[in-house]
């Protein structure tokens, strides 16, 4: 009470200093309103700055001498990055989270009716929330800077936009686009923005001049809506963009009722074959959506607050929550600056995985050395490597000359000259012992005393591998997942001797190429083969018992899986999965059996070793979507064949069995030490494997399943099949206090 | 570095490299000479006038202006046709007909067919790229006698097929039975068709000039107003000069059938309303670079005769001004464009040993000049971005571009360097003073001055 008397005295350089996350100040007769939450690189849509915002605009309004609003963030790259989670978690109901989202609707819609335009200046992301508030406003003003993108995020976090997002996208931009941004959550680039109608006017960003670029281009942000908030008023500024001839057309369209419903019919259809129905989000978005256009924006808003809050509190919510803060943490290097910043790079094989790294390395200002023991392979590897980037040329996301230039930072050789400038090698040469010895002994032999030596393996222990190394603290393991350019995971793997600093090196370069990244210790198969492998060896036995790959494929993906099970073996390769099976059941012995590896081998033998060879389960067809099985690996199953006991069989137990022995494996592995956090752990399984990102990783999954409810699924298989379906002691322990959880 | 943002084209013709010259009066007791390295001197400069493009010289080529530029100057200097030995032209958009345009005005001007001629290009210091090509050769002992020039049209530019069509054209070349011939004509689609214009983008940014330079001044926090003062100054200082007849360089030229011209025809003193109700070419609406603010597209050749001074003077000649020093310099072409000059003067002057305050003439092009000056008078800039303790400081304006510039009498891209050398030696004398600076931005820097 007192604070609010004290700024009716009109002490406004006061209530600057006590306000924290907004201030302003009047230019002319423009309010220039600045946005900057301290202690944060980012803007966050918060309670206390929502309420110094409420503060803000009904001063402004209430001054008669200011007769326009400019918004702008005064962080640099940031607008606002959306509402803040935590507030969010913070809720216990549904109720709580629906006044939430009714609080920002109504902030909003004050702002929509505002007397006097505001004009939002928009440098940086713009997401969620932040686009909502960006989109009540009557004028948008964004900079080209790269920095700049704008979306509704909302739905990779199980969310919908709950702020009024769904009701004003579809007005601003069309129903077809206002689906597409909403549904994929998808980052809208500056100029693509405008195109859509997102934003009225781009700003260049400025190159250094008197000042800073990122500062004076936020200045010159500034200075120009400044211009168009009083263009406005002085009606210069047109408000309302004329539309062209498709735009009309589109707008007729949509005006007619049976259009949309067949687009609510089409996109709903769509959504259900993308996501099987296991995510909820995307079709609460389109019935906020449908109130809005059919029953008034009354109804509209109230479904969306409705909506916002009963999703807030689904398991599948909270998963794709724990993911993405996860994937922050993941982000981080917990090992501190390395003392050397690697700036040379050697990639030992131009094969798919080298080319892979190599590609997504040379843009990040690395000089890259790829070396090949043959012409043919090196040549194709850096085609491929080419191909990457001027794919990225033809969707206009980088220019051929930056194209060319990143491509003279790589070099293609295949001998080790100029190995003596190099910070670390990274070996992606055939899965051998003996020949990770070789290289390793020549690399040593020609590389500077620092050089690190990574070895990107998906099975062998580094600990073997670094046996022949003179400098077994510079060696760790990198397992990157192919392909590498899409794959967001890196796995480090670090042995007893692998020093601080050299896991801190590693770390910092795989954050450079813009990896997630989990550190785990050594052993077979490090965490995500090792819990692939079971998975694998339950999947032959399920075809051994004549479960049809398809149908196999079809469980998997109704259970979640991005990918069938089976078609997943061929992507990995029958040789490669022959070749890991083997290794783990020599360290781990018959608890990782499942069928009979000698299936795989006879494929492997016969030349189906997946679909690099065009056959494997399915035969792959250039050009051909549809695959078909291969009735020659039928022919091998069917020699294999075991009776499927009807007791373990059911649809369900066919997911569960899969399902069940990745996840105990899982767990052994945090019980072993090999994974040192749960979080890291479903982070790992979500973005290397695929793990059904809705269930939130293995270790969330068991939090919501249940451990007991899997014990007992466990117990019934273990009675057909034995100790492969033995639970951990970690699982068997949180099966007997349920208030053992991995995340709180 | 930018000096001129042409309307719609300018665009390969500025990249990141800047010029300046050092030019010192010959008169001057302080040479700057260096020990050991012959006396270049400038003995005359001339140009065509500068026309606006689509007008007077609309059906000249390249190599007629260049020619008229090379006869003027062989006739004003009465320099016999055989004592050049060397010939150096720069341009910027080339013909392809005649893509050694030094070669082809020196044989139409009836020099000797033994006498070598080369063409350079640097964007628009090409001419300055001329003329110090034209002080190696001397210095190195390999000529006495040099003519270095430049030249540029833009009411004609080379327009291709598309690429498609070149290459169909070209295999249809090889194809030898008639079937094949009518298979290759039957790919043609119509999209194959669509012209090619010189690119209107930076090649390795896909940035237009113009739009770059709005950037620039942005980012320096040059006002609207304060380019519409610049332009109103560069018109009226033109005019004044034109009608004082201080512009001596500029030749009468006969275009068959248009009659003789003998003045530049782009100089258009207007007043600050009327520069005011423009609006912005490049950045719309909030941009505040206007057709006022940026040179037009202009035609024109330029012309110098370099000796050493033991030539000149052996030849009876009386020399105008030593060539004394020149710095070429790059940026970043992004977003240093138009910065030349900032880059290129402190280095010229160091290099000489002198200071900005004992320059008597400036002559810059005047691309972004606003950007520039408020550039080398900021400390953060001289540290920030070019690794200097402290700012180059404030350039004398009253010094600067007393007799117009590139906003004015125009910018033929290839052919500025030279008109911006000839009018600081011209001002220097008629001035009276020692030193001249010149500076352009492109590709380099020079200095030039004058004893």
């Amino acid at each position: 009470m007192f604070h609010q008397q004290f700024f009716m005295v009109g002490l406004l350089f006061v209530c600057r200093q006590i306000r924290s996350h907004v201030s302003y100040e009047v230019k002319d007769d423009v309010a220039v309103i600045r946005i900057n939450n301290p202690d944060s690189k980012v803007n966050t849509l918060s309670i206390p700055m929502q309420r110094e915002m409420a503060e803000v605009m009904n001063e402004v309004w209430a001054n008669g001498a200011v007769k326009s609003v400019v918004l702008i963030s005064s962080k640099p790259g940031c607008f606002i990055a959306g509402a803040d989670i935590n507030m969010i978690q913070a809720c216990r109901s549904a109720e709580e989270v629906t006044a939430l989202s009714q609080e920002g609707q109504k902030m909003f819609e004050k702002i929509e009716k505002s007397p006097i335009p505001i004009v939002a200046a928009i440098n940086g992301s713009c997401l969620g929330g932040g686009l909502e508030f960006a989109l009540a406003c009557q004028y948008r003003v964004a900079t080209k800077s790269r920095k700049t993108v704008l979306g509704t995020p909302e739905v990779m976090l199980g969310l919908l936009p709950g702020a009024g997002g769904t009701q004003r996208l579809p007005k601003m931009v069309g129903l077809p686009s206002a689906f597409d941004v909403m549904l994929t959550g998808r980052n809208i680039r500056a100029d693509k923005a405008k195109k859509m109608g997102l934003v009225h006017q781009l700003v260049d960003p400025l190159g250094p001049g008197l000042k800073d670029s990122d500062v004076r281009t936020v200045e010159y942000l500034e200075e120009v809506a400044v211009g168009f908030a009083k263009g406005i008023v002085n009606k210069s500024i047109p408000l309302t963009k004329r539309k062209g001839i498709m735009q009309k057309l589109q707008d007729y369209a949509m005006g007619i009722p049976f259009v949309r419903q067949q687009i609510y019919k089409t996109v709903t259809k769509r959504v259900m074959n993308q996501t099987k129905g296991l995510y909820p989000a995307p079709l609460k978005i389109i019935e906020c959506v449908k109130a809005g256009l059919e029953k008034g924006s009354e109804a509209g808003y109230l479904e969306e607050s409705q909506n916002f809050g009963k999703l807030a509190m689904t398991p599948e919510s909270k998963a794709l929550v724990g993911l993405y803060q996860g994937q922050v943490a993941c982000k981080k290097n917990r090992f501190g600056t390395p003392e050397r910043e690697v700036k040379n790079l050697a990639i030992l094989g131009a094969g798919l995985m080298g080319a892979g790294i190599a590609q997504v390395t040379v843009d990040k200002g690395v000089n890259v050395i790829l070396k090949d023991t043959a012409t043919e392979g090196l040549s194709r590897g850096q085609d491929q490597v080419y191909k990457g980037f001027n794919a990225k040329v033809k969707k206009k996301s980088i220019t051929s000359f930056e194209r060319d230039t990143t491509m003279s930072c790589l070099t293609g050789q295949l001998d080790y000259s100029g190995f003596e400038r190099v910070d670390m090698v990274i070996e992606a040469v055939f899965e051998d012992l003996s020949i990770k010895h070789k290289v390793l002994k020549e690399v040593e032999a020609v590389t500077p005393p620092h050089c690190i030596f990574a070895t990107n393996t998906s099975g062998l222990p580094i600990k073997d591998i670094a046996a022949a190394s003179k400098r077994p603290e510079n060696v760790i393991g990198m397992h990157y997942f192919s392909p590498v350019d899409k794959m967001q995971l890196l796995e480090i793997i670090t042995t007893d001797k692998t020093s601080k600093d050299t896991t801190a090196s590693a770390v910092a370069l795989g954050l450079k190429q813009g990896k997630i990244i989990i550190v785990v210790k050594d052993g077979p198969g490090f965490y995500t083969t090792r819990c692939l492998s079971p998975m694998l060896a339950e999947l032959l036995r399920l075809l051994q018992e004549g479960v049809e790959p398809k149908k196999l494929d079809l469980l998997t993906t109704s259970f979640g899986l991005p990918v069938g099970a089976v078609i997943l073996a061929d992507e990995v390769g029958i040789d490669v999965a022959a070749h890991v099976g083997k290794t783990m059941t020599k360290a781990f012995g018959s608890r990782l059996d499942g069928g009979n590896i000698e299936v795989v081998t006879t494929m492997v033998e016969k030349g189906f070793t997946g679909r690099k060879a065009g056959k494997g389960f399915y035969i792959y067809e250039k050009g051909s979507k549809s695959r078909n099985i291969n009735p020659a690996a039928e022919e091998i199953l069917k020699k294999f064949k075991l009776s499927a006991p009807p007791s373990v069989s059911s649809d369900s137990d066919v997911q569960y069995r899969l399902v069940s022995r990745f996840v105990n494996e899982a767990l052994l592995c945090l019980q072993e030490g090999i994974l040192s956090n749960p979080m890291e752990g479903d982070i790992g399984a979500v973005f290397g494997l695929g793990f059904p990102p809705f269930l939130g990783g293995p270790f969330r999954f068991v939090d919501a399943f249940g451990a007991d409810k899997l014990v007992q699924k466990m117990k019934k298989y273990e009675e057909v099949y034995g100790n492969q379906f033995t639970a951990c002691q970690l699982l068997q322990d949180h099966a007997k206090d349920s208030s053992k959880k991995f995340y709180k | 570095q930018v000096t001129n943002y042409v309307m719609v084209s300018a665009k390969k013709f500025a990249r990141e490299n800047l010029f300046s010259l050092l030019l010192v009066q010959t008169k001057s007791k302080k040479t700057l000479a260096k020990p050991g390295v012959k006396n270049i001197v400038l003995v005359e400069g001339v140009r065509t006038p500068f026309l606006l493009s689509g007008t007077i010289y609309n059906d000249f080529m390249a190599h007629d202006l260049a020619r008229a530029a090379l006869l003027g100057l062989l006739n004003k200097t009465s320099l016999p046709k055989d004592a050049v030995d060397y010939i150096v032209y720069g341009t910027v958009i080339q013909e392809v007909k005649t893509s050694n345009v030094a070669r082809e005005a020196a044989l139409g001007a009836g020099i000797s067919e033994k006498i070598p001629a080369h063409t350079v290009t640097m964007a628009c210091i090409s001419a300055n790229q001329a003329i110090t090509t034209a002080v190696g050769l001397i210095a190195a002992g390999q000529c006495d006698v040099v003519v270095a020039g430049g030249v540029e049209t833009m009411s004609d530019m080379p327009i291709r097929h598309s690429r498609k069509m070149r290459k169909t054209m070209l295999t249809l070349n090889k194809a030898k039975t008639l079937s094949q011939r009518l298979t290759l004509l039957s790919k043609i689609r119509l999209g194959y068709l669509t012209p090619e214009l010189p690119a209107l983008t930076e090649f390795s940014t896909n940035e237009t000039m113009g739009h770059s330079a709005d950037r620039l001044t942005a980012a320096f926090g040059v006002s609207r107003r304060e380019q519409d003062e610049f332009a109103f100054r560069s018109h009226s200082l033109a005019k004044k000069a034109q009608d004082a007849g201080l512009l001596s360089d500029v030749l009468s030229v006969n275009v068959p059938g248009k009659g003789i011209v003998s003045k530049d025809n782009g100089i258009r003193p207007s007043s600050m309303e009327q520069l005011e109700k423009l609006k912005p070419v490049f950045i719309k609406p909030h941009g505040t670079i206007t057709p006022a603010s940026s040179s037009f597209l202009t035609d024109g050749a330029s012309a110098v005769l370099l000796m050493s001074e033991e030539k000149a003077l052996a030849m009876g000649y009386k020399p105008k001004a030593y060539l004394r020093d020149f710095v070429f310099v790059s940026q970043d072409p992004k977003d240093q464009l138009l910065l030349g000059p900032s880059y290129a003067t402190p280095e010229v002057l160091e290099k000489s040993g002198i200071t900005l305050d004992d320059i008597d003439v400036f002559e810059f092009h005047e691309g972004q000049i606003l950007a520039n000056l408020k550039a080398m008078d900021s400390d953060w800039f001289a540290q920030t971005c070019m690794g200097r303790k402290s700012k180059v400081g404030v350039l004398p304006i009253e010094k600067l571009n007393l007799w117009g510039g590139s906003l004015s009498l125009g910018h033929p891209f290839g052919a500025t360097g030279a008109r911006l050398v000839t009018a600081a030696v011209n001002r220097l004398k008629k001035e009276g003073g020692q030193y001249a600076l010149v500076a352009a931005c492109a590709a380099g820097g020079q200095v030039v001055f004058d004893l």
